[in-house]
């Protein structure tokens, strides 16, 4: 191949991701509904092929390309595997709810590969104006998708919280990402980090610029005082969605905030370090403490996010390798289960039946006893309980977390953990100590089933043998630091 | 296979119990109870040689397994028993069998999961007295409170829910900063969790404090301890007679269990500094528990306010620093494991006549069930401690322990002989004798084949262990004194 295409290889499952985009709106638009399964196989499709790129293009040693801009690393390559396996689910998990409820159109795959393709850029940016455009595409995409129930008052309510607040982040975000670009006179993070490596003289400047940085990415983890806009947006959008929205944008906000703070300001870290400090401590209280009080299950699962967001945020602030490999772990885990929790809305809901009620789970143990046990697995694993793979991302989060001498910091989100554990708990309680209220027969599919299965006992699995997660995890940030 | 036991012990309930569990839904009930005993009498047996190949004769750890389980924390599969935790692995697969069968008509809601349950949670029990990995340890350690979690709430009484939510946030609070101990020593040890090296570890005086006090808490509520016993009487009497057997005969043990393998060798200096406070917990406990259970209305709770004495003693003799307490206390555990399990299997059989646990809905029963009356008489006085039963051999060693070391410990501690007395027979009294009161006591039938099978293993096991418990104590007796001499020497830097 030629010098000129070569240089691009880094770019090809982007690329790629970006021409499929483009063909299946333009083969939607071709097709009446009676074909619309096309546009579902054609995403999973370019899935497959994004991910056999990747794993063909996996590079062991970071490399820059398209003129620093863009940067090719194991991190960057694992993360993205990741995220297409995540997408994968999420479309199996959507299918029948989308299908009942007149949403199984082009337009939410397109979208969904759009958002897709912001957290590929996002999770190998190497420089200020491609993290901001990865942000961008993902959060318009996200946007669209929340309001795509035109119908529906509370889901375009969320949709314009989510695009008010959204907006105001990325300002501040941008804001902040000008006064450094100021002190360092670069937007590229590995220029930025030479530039900070011997001190500047303009700390003030670049304090000021950190803290708006942070709150930006504050608000795009959802975690407190920036939390306002997730628990309305997980409870008005369409289950689908939210699945969506909790699940594998996570993924690419670990990696910004890696990015961003440990690669590119690593010589602040004293600067940052406290600030996460306080956004973790309150993340894990709000989160913990108002979960309790809710009775709709997507809005009971938004506050224990804003809770796990609390938690991730232990493994970055230890700012060291093993720091933010615990936080990839962590994030990772996290999807995993959010990923299941969400799955089980779906596939218990039916047509004009949305279960994300509460008391919708009582008794499931009597309607289905396999999938409450999936269930019961999940909520265990939320609640960081063994011999469940939750139990591991706690632990090592917690031990990055003492390595740097801050075991007060553990007690506290120990001590949260376990005001958690009760709204977990009492999910377990409904489902096997109590009579179900509707006994109405389960209609999932049974390709959905098969994914759930493998989604539960995946937690299992991993929590007895959780080994090697946490090697591709170490050896993914060790490579790429 | 002989090198490895321990693992055969663990995992061969938990398979059996996903086995059980996959017999699905309550037509294949039948089924799923044989494949239950067989599973139980199966972890019995791989359980036996344990006994059988112990060299008593050393203190060092037997039936070692060890391999990198998760290398990226340093953290192994590292199994292996001493003469503290093989009667105790013995006992939790011994009582298995017993829960399996007493569970076997009573039982007819979703069986499957009942029994796979306390399978599972069996083999869990095994793992939490073999581990000699830290991570390995809490693992077995939180992951039996989900299957308990279970027995109580599902098959429980009116009141389960609470209860089952109490006793699982009450030890999961202990358990977590158990785990941020459990990681501030794998940094002061230079990154391992393996508890032996935890054992060598220098802490200075601040630290081991503050971790005495986490693993306190931990533990002291599986005992339990004072003011964290409130879940037990809860749990005990919203529980079905399995749970509540299990409860007292076996996770009780876990916590004492964990104060002989964790506070004792890693923090011995805050131990002798602090060893007051359990003390004080402990004499407080025998007398004002001892009371407490003496105005109990409910069988079953009176048993369980009687555990928590009866815990009291297996605490004052580990803090007594002495051979002798440290071998009464671990007696007292193996009795009390039979004592409690055989009085909570005789409550469960005159619940399934009559269903009700209240003293006063009883009396008579003596003319109507003679042969149960004569069980239930034997392990009320090994209850109450009468010499020749089990119940009289760890009591009595407490008692001479603490008076080598304090007289007044040993007047406090002593005078358990009078309320222990008190409370059981009294019970005892009020139902089992006077005239019939209930017309529908006078319908109840004597206990059956399968109860007599129960209880008559357990009465030979009470008698036999009160009349000759040597056996026993030699098995422990290195063990404890090697766990003693380590205790002796200080850590501090």
């Amino acid at each position: 191949m030629s010098q000129a295409i070569m240089q691009f290889a880094p770019v090809f499952p982007e690329i790629f991701v970006l021409a499929m985009v483009s063909l299946i709106l333009v083969i939607d638009a071709a097709v009446d509904d009676s074909k619309r399964y096309l546009a579902y196989v054609l995403s999973l499709a370019t899935l497959a092929g994004a991910a056999v790129l990747t794993l063909h293009g996996f590079s062991s040693m970071p490399a820059l390309a398209l003129h620093g801009l863009f940067i090719d690393d194991p991190l960057s390559d694992v993360l993205k595997l990741f995220l297409y396996l995540t997408v994968a689910v999420v479309l199996v998990y959507s299918r029948d709810y989308l299908r009942l409820r007149g949403l199984y159109k082009g337009e939410f795959f397109a979208l969904t590969l759009f958002a897709l393709l912001g957290m590929m850029v996002m999770v190998s940016a190497s420089h200020f104006l491609t993290l901001y455009l990865g942000l961008e595409l993902l959060a318009l995409s996200l946007y669209a998708m929340v309001a795509l129930q035109r119908d529906s008052r509370v889901a375009t309510e969320a949709a314009m919280k989510y695009f008010v607040l959204g907006a105001l982040a990325s300002g501040m975000l941008l804001y902040g990402m000008s006064m450094v670009y100021g002190v360092t006179g670069s937007l590229g993070l590995g220029d930025m980090a030479i530039a900070l490596q011997d001190g500047t003289d303009l700390h003030i400047p670049l304090v000021f610029g950190i803290v708006f940085i942070v709150a930006g990415l504050a608000f795009k983890l959802g975690v407190v005082p920036f939390h306002m806009w997730l628990p309305d947006v997980y409870e008005g959008a369409p289950s689908a969605m939210t699945l969506f929205i909790g699940s594998a944008p996570k993924i690419a906000a670990f990696a910004f905030v890696v990015r961003i703070l440990g690669q590119g300001l690593e010589s602040q870290m004293v600067d940052w370090r406290d600030m996460l400090v306080i956004l973790s401590v309150l993340s894990m209280a709000l989160g913990n403490i108002a979960a309790i009080a809710q009775t709709n299950l997507k809005r009971m699962l938004a506050y224990s996010t804003i809770a796990h967001m609390g938690f991730m945020l232990l493994g970055i602030l230890a700012g060291s390798p093993n720091g933010y490999g615990s936080a990839m772990f962590y994030v990772l885990v996290y999807v995993l289960m959010s990923l299941g929790a969400f799955g089980m809305i779906l596939l218990l809901s039916r047509a004009g039946f949305e279960a994300d009620r509460l008391d919708d789970f009582k008794g499931l143990n009597r309607r289905s006893p396999w999938l409450a046990f999936m269930m019961l697995l999940l909520m265990f694993s939320l609640a960081g309980i063994p011999p469940t793979v939750g139990f591991y991302a706690k632990l090592s989060v917690l031990q990055a977390v003492i390595g740097i001498d801050y075991v007060w910091l553990a007690v506290a989100a120990v001590m949260f953990s376990l005001i958690g554990a009760f709204y977990y708990l009492r999910i377990v309680k409904l489902m096997y100590f109590d009579a179900p209220h509707d006994m109405a027969p389960i209609m999932a599919s049974p390709d959905t089933r098969v994914v759930m299965s493998v989604n539960g006992l995946a937690i299992l699995a991993l929590g007895i043998l959780p080994q090697p997660l946490m090697a591709v995890c170490v050896h993914a940030i060790h490579a790429s630091f | 296979m002989l090198n490895n036991l321990l693992t055969l012990v663990i995992w061969v309930p938990i398979l059996a119990g996903a086995v059980v569990l996959a017999t699905g839904s309550d037509r294949n009930a039948v089924l799923a109870r044989w494949l239950a005993l067989a599973g139980a009498l199966l972890g019995l047996i791989v359980a036996i040689p344990l006994a059988t190949g112990f060299d008593s004769t050393t203190s060092a750890m037997q039936f070692v397994e060890k391999t990198p389980w998760i290398p990226a924390f340093n953290i192994h599969y590292h199994l292996g028993i001493d003469g503290i935790s093989m009667p105790l692995i013995l006992l939790n697969s011994f009582i298995t069998v017993l829960v399996i069968i007493a569970g076997w008509q009573v039982i007819q809601d979703r069986v499957a999961q009942y029994m796979a349950a306390f399978l599972i949670m069996s083999g869990l029990i095994n793992g939490v007295f073999a581990a000699l990995d830290g991570i390995l340890f809490y693992v077995f350690f939180e992951a039996m409170l989900i299957p308990l979690y279970l027995i109580i709430g599902v098959w429980g009484g009116p009141n389960r829910v609470y209860a089952a939510l109490k006793f699982f946030l009450y030890t999961l609070l202990g358990s977590f900063l158990m785990l941020v101990s459990m990681i501030y020593l794998y940094f002061q040890s230079g990154g391992s969790f393996d508890i032996l090296t935890w054992h060598g570890t220098v802490l200075g005086m601040t630290a081991q404090t503050l971790m005495f006090f986490a693993f306190l808490l931990a533990f002291g509520v599986k005992v339990p301890m004072l003011p964290v016993h409130t879940w037990l009487p809860d749990a005990h009497v919203e529980a079905p007679t399995g749970g509540s057997v299990v409860l007292a005969a076996i996770t009780l043990k876990v916590g004492a269990y964990g104060f002989l393998r964790f506070i004792l060798p890693i923090l011995p200096d805050a131990s002798h500094e602090l060893a007051w406070v359990v003390i004080m917990l402990s004499l407080i406990a025998v007398v004002y528990i001892g009371l407490v259970a003496l105005v109990q209305a409910d069988m079953k709770k009176l048993i369980a306010y009687s555990s928590v004495a009866h815990m009291g003693f297996v605490t004052l003799g580990f803090f007594l620093f002495n051979p002798l307490g440290a071998e009464g206390g671990l007696v007292q555990m193996v009795s009390h494991g039979f004592v409690s399990a055989a009085l909570f299997l005789c409550i469960g059989v005159m619940y399934d006549r009559l269903h009700s646990r209240q003293i006063k809905d009883y009396g008579g029963l003596a003319s109507r069930m003679p042969v149960f009356a004569a069980f239930f008489m034997l392990f009320a006085m090994a209850n109450s401690g009468l010499p020749a039963t089990s119940g009289f051999v760890g009591e009595f060693m407490v008692i001479m322990a603490s008076s080598q070391v304090n007289f007044w410990y040993a007047l406090v501690i002593a005078t358990t002989l009078i309320t222990g007395a008190s409370y059981t027979l009294w019970m005892y009294k009020r139902v089992v004798f006077g005239a019939i009161t209930n017309p529908h006591v006078e319908e109840m039938t004597d206990v059956n084949a399968r109860e007599i099978l129960l209880l008559g293993v357990l009465a030979v096991l009470v008698l036999g262990m009160g009349v000759y418990p040597k056996p026993l104590t030699d098995v422990m007796h290195v063990s404890v004194v090697d766990l003693l001499a380590h205790v002796a020497q200080s850590k501090l830097p």
